[in-house]
């Protein structure tokens, strides 16, 4: 396989070992963790406002959560061993303990919190339904029918203190990627105490823009008006905490240009040329700049309701594509230049290979369909007659 | 405080966890490895596998204990440090069973310009020609010996 | 090292009690071979390299290494004039067919082999999520095949660049110091094959061991210090602007 070389790579550099796959996943996990936050604004820190996007929230968390290990199964040389990492993960390594944290995150605190919500729900569609879903719904109940006062606060109880769990443990589940190159000395692109702290913010960025979006989009397909108080509130936590990112980002970089190390010359160039387009353009331009200004002309100025909708929308979908660019950059930039600081390789990345756009792009669906089939079984709203509707109209 | 009764679909949920966790360990005492963590995080019966992959160049001790006359030669001379596969290639077969496998001939004009074609990263005592000036195309062994390559005075025609 | 009568003989009975190992079938390691009595690691003279190659071919023949991957590598460093913080460096296959002659002449020239540095605390070793990597009792960081995920984490976390993908396995690979060879008595491929002595494989626990005299009297260098991997590949005669 011919890559263009410029300069100097060690031999083995030159193929690229992380591909778009490994692009995907922090992503699919960021979306994850910053889906939960935007929930736990609601349960923990009581803002009524956004109490429309709670249940939305956590389905579209696990509907990610659930996809994020494909990108990574799909990039192991050996999936069938992929199991050794839990009968023998190795205590020092990140990836390995990281293996803890997404199961923990996944079983001891999303599965169970949308359990505790969702339980009410649980309990009466086992009990007015048929046939397969009866069974399933049966089963899901755990064959407790239990929905006394005093059932139902205990479940408000440990929801609330799961959510309290939860919060640090999304911050884990996304840190500990960053983490995962951050820790990484031989590699100055992506070592960097700030690496975990950016990942986790950018994470938080994308997944309140992805709930927002995917809130507005879901009433829009059911017909049902926007409840502006909610997507007002959720694009003000969205501008502030895009702030902070960009601030992080903006330090490393400033940083970086300041102590000028040895590593800086080549990193500098690899940024001018080969991710001038990811980096300067869509991430830092469209993907910062842009959504940041539409974001604060909103929080200046009162605009009317249309406005404020269509700019929230742009303003979102610019986000996901910057944050995705951020990964990109990061993930692919980190593999771009040679250790020797003498030379530049390129990325060539397949169509229909294993570790292909194609795979990616189906892997970036997927998470909709899932999320689409889990808002079946379990609607986040209580509207028995918009069910219908949407049954018919799909 | 909890009311147990109340609280009996949390336990049911526990209960299911914990019988996750029991396959869990009867499944993770199945498949580890018998050897891992033998010797460290890792299966020590890797080791061993790893020493038992066969082996290619025969090291010059093994040709040396059959090719005593060359020995002899080669170690008067200025390779007396080259080992006998650094020229004629990987021979472990060959050493192995001497009688059924035969080292190839080599060819020194394509042998011998890999060390000596004349290269400025070279460090400068070491014998450097440009192949084609140096002999015109002449087969090296024409007028060097390989085990003994230094031309003696006595041996140029007078 | 000049050899006399004496010395050839008791090395000839080495040889042929090892060889008689090696040769009754593919033994695990000599017999008598103890791996906590070893500590391995090389020594390279940059000052003798002859960017010949014969290593990178030996290293392929001997471990099966795929077209276009190094477990082993020659590098040529041209330096002009003054400017250490910026030569120019060329590795055609890895130096496997050795150099073409530059144009440009003047400046400093020379050819640096690299390898796996058997650091004794290996970042790769350190990041491996399921220990299918890791350091023997005898010093050397070797690759479990069966074990390894093909993750490639170790890959990313070596500063050298001298671990790939075996695109045949599908899990990670590297120099694994011949460790094959030297449990039987043998040198690794590419020492063997080296005609200018500049590889040497040395074995820190053994008190005979040139090294420790070479130790003393020679300024050695290992390859970015300042990632305190503890390398164990050391390099006389290592320029500034080596990478």
């Amino acid at each position: 396989m011919h890559v263009p070389v410029e300069g100097f790579m060690y031999p083995n550099e030159v193929e690229l070992q992380w591909s778009v796959l490994i692009v995907l996943y922090p992503f699919i996990t960021g979306l994850v963790a910053g889906a939960f936050i935007l929930a736990s604004l609601e349960r923990v820190f009581r803002v009524e406002a956004v109490k429309p996007t709670y249940r939305l929230a956590l389905l579209t968390a696990l509907a990610f959560l659930l996809v994020a290990p494909l990108p990574l199964q799909l990039h192991l040389g050996r999936p069938e061993r992929s199991l050794e990492m839990y009968l023998t993960p190795h205590r020092s390594s990140a990836m390995a303990m990281f293996g803890f944290v997404y199961l923990w995150y996944l079983l001891g605190v999303l599965v169970v919190e949308i359990w505790l919500e969702y339980r009410p729900d649980l309990v009466e569609m086992a009990q007015s339904s048929a046939g397969v879903k009866r069974w399933l719904y049966r089963a899901l109940t755990l064959g407790s029918y239990n929905l006394s006062q005093r059932a139902i606060q205990i479940d408000d109880r440990v929801g609330w203190i799961v959510t309290i769990i939860g919060i640090p443990s999304a911050f884990l589940l996304h840190g500990y990627v960053g983490f995962i190159f951050g820790s990484i000395k031989a590699n100055p692109w992506w070592s960097t105490p700030l690496m975990p702290v950016v990942f986790l913010f950018s994470a938080m960025v994308s997944g309140i823009s992805a709930v927002m979006l995917l809130y507005m989009l879901t009433c829009r397909l059911r017909r049902r008006p926007i409840d502006m108080r909610c997507v007002d509130t959720i694009a003000m936590y969205l501008f502030y905490t895009f702030l902070i990112d960009f601030t992080l980002e903006m330090v490393d970089l400033i940083h970086r240009i300041y102590e000028a190390d040895e590593s800086f010359r080549s990193l500098d160039f690899m940024v001018h040329t080969r991710l001038y387009f990811s980096q300067i353009m869509l991430q830092i331009g469209f993907g910062t700049i842009v959504p940041l200004s539409l974001l604060a002309i909103t929080q200046l100025v009162r605009l009317p309701e249309l406005f404020r909708k269509y700019i929230y929308s742009v303003a979102g979908i610019l986000t996901l594509i910057g944050i995705f660019a951020m990964r990109w950059n990061v993930v692919i930039g980190g593999q771009l230049f040679s250790k020797s600081f003498l030379g530049y390789t390129t990325y060539k990345m397949g169509f229909v290979t294993r570790e292909g756009l194609l795979p990616a792009v189906v892997l970036s669906i997927l998470p909709f369909v899932i999320l689409w089939v889990l808002v079946k079984a379990l609607p986040p709203w209580h509207e028995p007659a918009a069910l219908q509707q949407e049954a018919q109209g799909d | 405080m909890k009311d147990l009764k109340d609280a009996g679909h949390l336990l049911r949920l526990a209960a299911v966890f914990a019988a996750v966790f029991l396959m869990f360990l009867l499944v993770r005492g199945l498949l580890v490895p018998r050897s891992f963590g033998q010797y460290g995080h890792y299966r020590g019966a890797a080791l061993s596998e790893i020493a038992s992959r066969p082996v290619t160049y025969a090291g010059h001790q093994a040709c040396e204990v059959c090719h005593t006359d060359v020995v002899e030669l080669k170690s008067k001379g200025k390779h007396a440090r080259v080992a006998c596969e650094s020229c004629h290639g990987p021979l472990a077969n060959h050493a192995d069973d001497p009688a059924s496998i035969q080292p190839a001939k080599l060819e020194t004009p394509s042998l011998c310009p890999r060390c000596h074609t004349a290269n400025q990263a070279k460090p400068k005592g070491f014998p450097q020609v440009a192949p084609d000036d140096h002999s015109g195309g002449v087969p090296c062994d024409t007028c060097h010996k390989p085990h003994s390559p230094v031309i003696e005075a006595a041996e140029v025609n007078p | 090292m000049s050899m006399t009568r004496r010395h050839f003989l008791l090395l000839t009975a080495a040889a042929a009690a090892a060889w008689d190992s090696v040769v009754a079938g593919t033994p695990e390691a000599a017999p008598n071979y103890n791996r906590s009595e070893h500590w391995y690691g090389m020594l390279m003279n940059i000052e003798k390299c002859i960017g010949c190659g014969s290593c990178v071919r030996a290293c392929q023949l001997e471990n099966k290494v795929p077209d276009g991957y190094y477990r082993t590598w020659v590098e040529r460093y041209h330096v002009a004039d003054w400017t250490v913080e910026s030569p120019s460096v060329d590795s055609p296959d890895g130096g496997k067919n050795g150099f073409v002659e530059l144009k440009d002449s003047g400046g400093k020239n020379f050819f640096v082999p690299k390898l796996c540095n058997h650091c004794a605390d290996s970042p790769c070793t350190q990041v491996c999520p399921v220990g299918a990597t890791f350091v023997s009792p005898d010093g050397v960081v070797l690759v479990d095949p069966n074990y390894c995920l093909g993750c490639r984490y170790c890959v990313q976390a070596c500063p050298y660049g001298c671990r790939f993908l075996n695109p045949a396995t599908e899990t990670a690979e590297k120099c694994s110091l011949c460790y094959h060879r030297i449990t039987k008595g043998l040198t690794t491929a590419c020492c063997e094959v080296c005609p200018t002595g500049t590889r040497q494989l040395v074995d820190f626990k053994n008190p005979k061991d040139p090294i420790h005299e070479f130790l003393k009297t020679h300024s050695v260098l290992v390859l970015k210090p300042y990632m305190a991997t503890k390398a164990k590949v050391y390099y006389y005669g290592l320029d500034g602007s080596v990478r």
